[in-house]
């Protein structure tokens, strides 16, 4: 692959790079501050997102999504998926997705079932 | 016979057919598969342990009480140090990433410097990786076990943690941990506590400021202290046996499944980088024996590179849901 070849756009075209070098560092302080601001809310933990969002903390879901968005710098600059055809891209991505979000949702929901089981049908685990 | 590298590599062959499928190499390609089915593994290691979380939702230790040690500084500093450890590998992410590009210059000079900075962070990560198993073997307060498998960690009147040796009153003992060469050749048993139950009780009961912490989380995310009556009660009714450090089978830091999960999936995440940091090494000795320049492309690093960098998406991940969530 010729060294132009690159997409040198992210944020969906609205900073753009004028060589690889440079993406490559603009992503790289791009995944810091976002990795920053994560240990920052982990040690403090802001008492305003403890509240219960959708069966979790909301603490909690802001630290899966920027997890996934740091997910996607590295995978789609860093691993130069943003350059790979779409087809190539689809079949890894996609399929990777969906398997891994219904083994989540398989193995949670059965996980939070067995938590009330032992919470409300007499079970004793603390003697 | 022919003996140019350059025929040996994918690009004459074309997958035999004269044009490469998705504009991939064959090996790229298969490296992306090899990669998407690793994921896989990892996710279901991940998920296993989010259905053991959600399953023992309220005993399950607070990772901020567990992972607080900083190498040669004392005291508490939960996340600085894995968070640190994180930088690393993004960090030598971006070396691997820096060495790619350089090789689509052809550029062998630099290709080398970057693969050796790279193989440098994967060395700086996995030092403080094996830093991190041994402080958390090693264990730090000690606490006692309930016959029900719960622990008890013991905290003064503001809530900090108390180590059993700060309180435990110590008799002299003759006991001696047995060893299969002393008798039996198939009989031993297990390394002796630095206290044994008893004294812990005796000094727990001389401190009349020593509280009982449970393993359950209250409502306000932390785990409950009980009042010194309900703390003596607790021991007298529940304690068992002491607990110091973590192994497979006891954990002082809680359920013994978080420190199974821990060894398993930090430990298969450290074996993959082990793996990346091989591959690495051979790669950077193939830079500076020219290899890739006589082949006429530096594909290799490339495809090493994909690897790597997976490496540290996984790590991505196993920060999240180990150390913040």
């Amino acid at each position: 692959m010729a060294a132009d070849a690159h997409k040198l756009a992210i944020f969906r075209g609205t900073l753009k790079f004028k060589s690889n070098k440079q993406k490559i560092w603009g992503v790289l302080i791009f995944l810091s501050i976002v990795t920053a601001i994560e240990v920052i809310l982990g040690i403090y933990k802001p008492e305003v997102l403890m509240g219960q969002v959708l069966g979790m903390k909301a603490l909690n879901w802001i630290f899966i999504i920027l997890t996934i968005v740091k997910a996607y710098y590295i995978t789609w600059d860093f691993m130069h998926m943003r350059d790979e055809l779409p087809s190539l891209r689809r079949m890894v991505v996609w399929t990777a997705v969906f398997l891994i979000a219904y083994l989540v949702f398989i193995l949670l929901q059965e996980g939070g079932y067995i938590e009330h089981v032992f919470a409300t049908g007499f079970v004793k685990t603390d003697f | 016979m022919d003996t140019t590298v350059a025929n040996t590599s994918a690009e004459n062959k074309r997958w035999g057919g004269g044009t490469e499928p998705l504009k991939a190499s064959y090996g790229k390609m298969m490296m992306w598969f090899f990669l998407a089915s690793d994921s896989l593994t990892f996710s279901g290691f991940l998920a296993a342990y989010g259905f053991s979380r959600f399953k023992f939702a309220d005993s399950w230790p607070i990772a901020d009480d567990v992972f607080t040690h900083v190498p040669f500084i004392h005291g508490n500093y939960p996340m600085i140090f894995v968070a640190f450890m994180t930088f690393i590998l993004i960090m030598s992410s971006v070396t691997m990433v820096l060495a790619v590009d350089a090789g689509h210059h052809m550029n062998k000079a630099k290709v080398s410097l970057y693969m050796f900075l790279t193989v440098l962070g994967g060395f700086v990560f996995l030092s403080s990786q094996a830093w991190e198993w041994s402080t958390f073997i090693k264990g730090d307060y000690g606490a006692v076990g309930t016959h029900g498998g719960n622990i008890l960690h013991f905290v003064d009147a503001g809530g900090n943690r108390v180590a059993l040796k700060d309180f435990a009153i110590g008799e002299p003992s003759e006991r001696t941990q047995h060893m299969n060469k002393n008798g039996l050749w198939f009989t031993s048993e297990k390394a002796l506590t630095s206290f044994t139950y008893d004294e812990v009780v005796a000094g727990f009961k001389a401190n009349p400021n020593i509280l009982i912490r449970t393993t359950y989380t209250g409502e306000d995310g932390h785990k409950t202290i009980l009042s010194r009556s309900e703390s003596i009660k607790e021991l007298d009714t529940k304690g068992k046996n002491v607990v110091e450090g973590a192994n497979l089978i006891q954990n002082e830091y809680g359920a013994p499944l978080f420190a199974n999960y821990f060894f398993f999936i930090t430990g298969f995440h450290g074996f993959h980088v082990s793996i990346g940091v091989l591959l690495n090494i051979i790669i950077f000795f193939n830079v500076l024996g020219g290899t890739y320049e006589r082949r006429g492309s530096y594909e290799m690093v490339e495809k090493v590179g994909l690897y790597w960098h997976f490496v540290d998406l996984v790590w991505v991940f196993v920060f999240t849901f180990f150390y913040l969530v």
